[in-house]
C-alpha cells in the first residue's frame, strides 16, 4: 500500500467463502445439537403426559394394588410412602445441613471448613445406590428388617451436602454490615447468626432445601434395600414402606400391560410432585429479599 | 468475600453494653435482646451445635468408607486383586470376578461420552454465544430440566419407546451399513449396551452443558472484542476466543458427566439386559457395576455373596470419588480468577 494515510477500509477484505461457509455451518450444527437434545426431552414429557392421564384414575389414587392378574388398584400407598419417607428425610437431613452450612459461612474460614466444604462435595458425587448400601448397613442390619427410617435416612444423607453449600452460599451473601449492625446493638454471636443472617437468607436457603427436596423425591436405587417396597399401607417408622419410584420400577420391569399402565400414571404422579415442589421454590425465591441474588 | 472476615476475634465475642448511651425508648425496645443472660456460654453451646452438625459430614463420609471397607473385607480375602480380573459370576459356586462388571460400565459410559460430548458443547455453544437474547434463558432452563427428571422416568420411557425404536429401526440399519465393524453384529434385542449408552447420554448432556456454559461465561468478554476487532467471523471467534480458553474446564465437565454415567443405576438397570458377559458387539446384553447391586443385593445370600456385591459399590466408590475430584479441579483452573457473577 503506497498511501501513506492508510484509512481502515473494512470493506476492501471481504470475507473469503470458506471462512463464511464454516460460520454458517457451525451454527448450523450448534443449532441441530439444541434440537436433537430438545427431541427427547420433548418426547419423554409427551409420553409421560398421554400414557400417564390415559392411566390415571380414581382408583389408582386411593387403592393399594392388587395381585398378579387382578385389574385395577393402585398407587395410593405408594404416594403416601414416598410422602412419609421425604418426611423423615427431610427430618434428618434439613437441620443438619443447615447447621453445617452455617459453620462453613459463619466459622469455617480454616482448615476445618475447607475440610467439611471438600467432603461435603465428595459425599455430592457418591453415587446414589453406594448410599443404600450403607444404610443398609447402618440401619437394616441393626433393626433386622428393611424400614422407612432406613430408606429416609439414605435420602437424607443425600440431601445434607446441597443444603450445606447452598445454605452457606446464601449466608455469605448477607452483607457484613447487618452483622456488625446487630454485633454493635450488643446482640450475642448466636442470636445475630439465627435471627439476623440465617433470617435474612431465609428465602435462599429454603431454594436450597427444595433443590435437594426435588432431587431426592425422584431416587430409586438408594431405597431398594432399604425401604424396600410393601404391597400394604404401612405407618410404622421400622417397616419395610413403599415408595413411589420404587413402585414404577418393579411396574415396568414387569410383563403385564396393566402394570405398565399403572408405571405411566406412576411417573406422571412423581413428576407432578417434583414440578410442584420446584414451582414452590421459584415462588418462594422470587419473593425473598435476596432477590436475584444468586 | 468480605463477610468471611466475621470470624476475625474483636466482632464475634460479646460487647456487654456497660453504659447504656441509648433514649430511654428505644433501649425498651431492645430489651429481650440484652436480657438474653450470659451470651458467652450461649455462644460457646450454640459453636458447639453447629460444630458437631459440621463435623457430621466429615463423619458421613467416614462411615460410608468404614463401612465399605470392613463389610467387603470378606471377599477381598478370598479373591484379592484377581477379582477384578476375574469374569466369573457364578453366586451358586461362590466365584464372584466383576470384570464383566467393570467392563460393562466403561463401554457404556464412554459410549454415553461419545454421544453426549459433541451434542452438550454445540448446545453451549449456542445458548451461551449464537442464541438470540430473549431465548437464552428459557433454552437454559429446558435443558436444566432433563437433569431433574428421575433416573427411573428415564429408564421406563427407555423400555417402552427407545427399545421398540432401537429394535425395529436403529439397529438393523446399524447392522446393515455397520455390521463389518463387528460393534454392531448379533440379533437385535433393543435392550442391551447400546440402549444404555443412549439413555446415559442423554442424562449426562444437561451436567456437561451447564459447566460448559459456565467456563465459557468465565472467559472475559475483552477476549471475544479482541477476536473480532481483528476481522474475525463468529465462528473463529469462538473456536479461537472462548472454546480454547475454557477447554480445560470443558474437559472437567466431561469427567463430571463420566463420574454421572458410571455412577448411574437405575435407567441402566431397565434396559442394559443384566447378563455379566463381555461381548464386544453393542447389541448384546451387558451389566455394569451400580446395576449388578440394584440387582443382587436384597437377594444376595450367604456372606461372601454380599460381601463380594459391597466390595463392587466400594471400587464404584473410589473411581466415582477420583474421577470427581479430577473434574472439580479442571473447572476450577478456568474459573478461579472469575469475579462475583456480578456483571459476568
Amino acid at each position: 500500500m503506497p498511501d501513506s494515510h492508510p484509512s481502515p477500509d473494512f470493506a476492501a477484505a471481504p470475507i473469503s467463502l470458506w471462512r463464511r461457509g464454516m460460520n454458517s455451518l457451525a451454527t448450523l450444527l450448534a443449532a441441530t445439537a439444541v434440537i436433537l437434545v430438545l427431541l427427547p426431552l420433548a418426547a419423554i414429557f409427551a409420553y409421560l403426559l398421554y400414557k400417564g392421564f390415559g392411566s390415571l384414575n380414581w382408583a389408582f389414587l386411593t387403592q393399594t394394588p392388587k395381585p398378579v392378574g387382578e385389574p385395577g388398584g393402585g398407587m395410593a400407598n405408594a404416594i403416601a410412602g414416598s410422602v412419609y419417607i421425604l418426611l423423615i428425610a427431610s427430618t434428618l437431613g434439613v437441620p443438619l445441613g443447615i447447621g453445617a452450612g452455617i459453620y462453613l459461612s459463619e466459622y469455617g474460614r480454616n482448615q476445618v471448613g475447607n475440610m467439611i466444604r471438600f467432603t461435603a462435595d465428595v459425599l455430592n458425587g457418591v453415587p446414589s445406590i453406594i448410599i443404600g448400601i450403607v444404610a443398609y448397613g447402618l440401619v437394616v442390619l441393626r433393626q433386622g428388617h428393611f424400614s422407612a427410617l432406613a430408606g429416609g435416612a439414605a435420602l437424607a444423607i443425600m440431601m445434607i451436602p446441597t443444603i450445606t453449600r447452598a445454605t452457606e452460599e446464601m449466608l455469605l451473601l448477607v452483607p457484613t454490615a447487618v452483622r456488625e449492625a446487630a454485633y454493635g446493638l450488643g446482640v450475642s454471636k448466636w442470636r445475630t447468626t439465627l435471627s439476623i443472617t440465617l433470617r435474612t437468607a431465609t428465602s435462599g436457603v429454603i431454594t436450597g432445601v427444595m433443590l435437594a427436596f426435588a432431587r431426592v423425591a425422584g431416587e430409586t436405587a438408594p431405597l431398594l434395600f432399604t425401604a424396600f417396597g410393601n404391597q400394604y399401607w404401612n405407618w410404622k417408622v421400622d417397616q419395610p414402606t413403599a415408595a413411589l419410584p420404587l413402585q414404577i420400577f418393579s411396574y415396568a420391569i414387569s410383563p403385564f400391560d396393566e402394570w405398565h399402565r399403572q408405571a405411566w400414571a406412576g411417573a406422571l404422579i412423581l413428576i407432578i410432585l417434583i414440578v410442584v415442589s420446584v414451582t414452590a421454590v421459584r415462588i418462594a425465591a422470587s419473593r425473598g429479599m435476596l432477590k436475584g441474588a444468586s | 468475600m468480605a463477610n468471611r472476615a466475621l470470624g476475625a476475634p474483636g466482632l464475634g465475642g460479646p460487647q456487654p453494653l456497660t453504659k447504656p448511651g441509648l433514649a430511654a425508648s428505644s433501649q425498651a425496645r431492645y430489651q429481650p435482646l440484652l436480657k438474653a443472660g450470659d451470651s458467652r456460654i450461649a455462644d460457646r453451646l450454640f459453636f458447639l451445635a453447629i460444630l458437631g452438625c459440621g463435623l457430621s459430614v466429615l463423619a458421613l463420609v467416614g462411615l460410608i468408607v468404614y463401612e465399605l471397607i470392613t463389610k467387603s473385607a470378606l471377599s477381598w480375602q478370598a479373591f484379592g486383586l484377581k477379582f477384578f480380573f476375574g469374569s466369573e459370576w457364578d453366586p451358586v459356586n461362590n466365584q464372584f470376578g466383576a470384570l464383566p462388571f467393570v467392563y460393562g460400565s466403561i463401554v457404556s459410559s464412554i459410549l454415553a461420552l461419545i454421544l453426549a460430548v459433541p451434542l452438550a458443547v454445540g448446545v453451549a455453544v449456542f445458548i451461551t454465544e449464537m442464541s438470540p437474547r430473549w431465548l437464552r434463558n428459557p433454552l437454559a432452563f429446558v435443558t436444566e430440566l432433563l437433569a431433574a427428571i428421575p433416573s427411573v422416568i428415564y429408564g421406563l420411557w427407555a423400555i417402552f419407546v427407545l427399545v421398540p425404536l432401537l429394535r425395529q429401526y436403529v439397529q438393523p440399519a446399524l447392522a446393515r451399513y455397520l455390521g463389518w465393524t463387528g460393534l454392531f453384529e448379533g440379533p437385535p434385542y433393543g435392550i442391551g449396551m447400546l440402549a444404555a449408552g443412549i439413555i446415559l447420554a442423554i442424562m449426562v448432556v444437561p451436567i456437561i452443558s451447564s459447566i460448559t456454559r459456565e467456563v465459557m461465561t468465565a472467559v472475559p468478554q475483552q477476549q471475544r472484542e479482541a477476536v473480532l476487532a481483528l476481522g474475525a467471523t463468529r465462528w473463529e471467534m469462538i473456536r479461537t476466543g472462548v472454546l480454547r480458553n475454557a477447554r480445560a474446564g470443558i474437559l472437567g465437565g466431561v469427567i463430571l458427566g463420566l463420574g454421572r454415567a458410571l455412577g448411574e443405576t437405575m435407567a441402566v438397570t431397565m434396559v442394559i439386559g443384566n447378563r455379566p458377559e463381555i461381548a464386544k458387539s453393542l447389541f448384546a446384553p451387558g451389566y455394569t457395576l451400580a446395576s449388578v447391586i440394584a440387582n443382587e443385593f436384597s437377594e444376595a445370600t450367604g456372606d461372601l455373596y454380599l460381601s463380594s456385591l459391597i466390595e463392587v459399590g466400594l471400587a464404584l466408590f473410589i473411581v466415582t470419588i477420583i474421577v470427581n475430584m479430577i473434574a472439580q479441579f479442571l473447572v476450577w483452573t478456568v474459573t478461579r480468577g472469575m469475579p462475583a457473577r456480578s456483571n459476568a
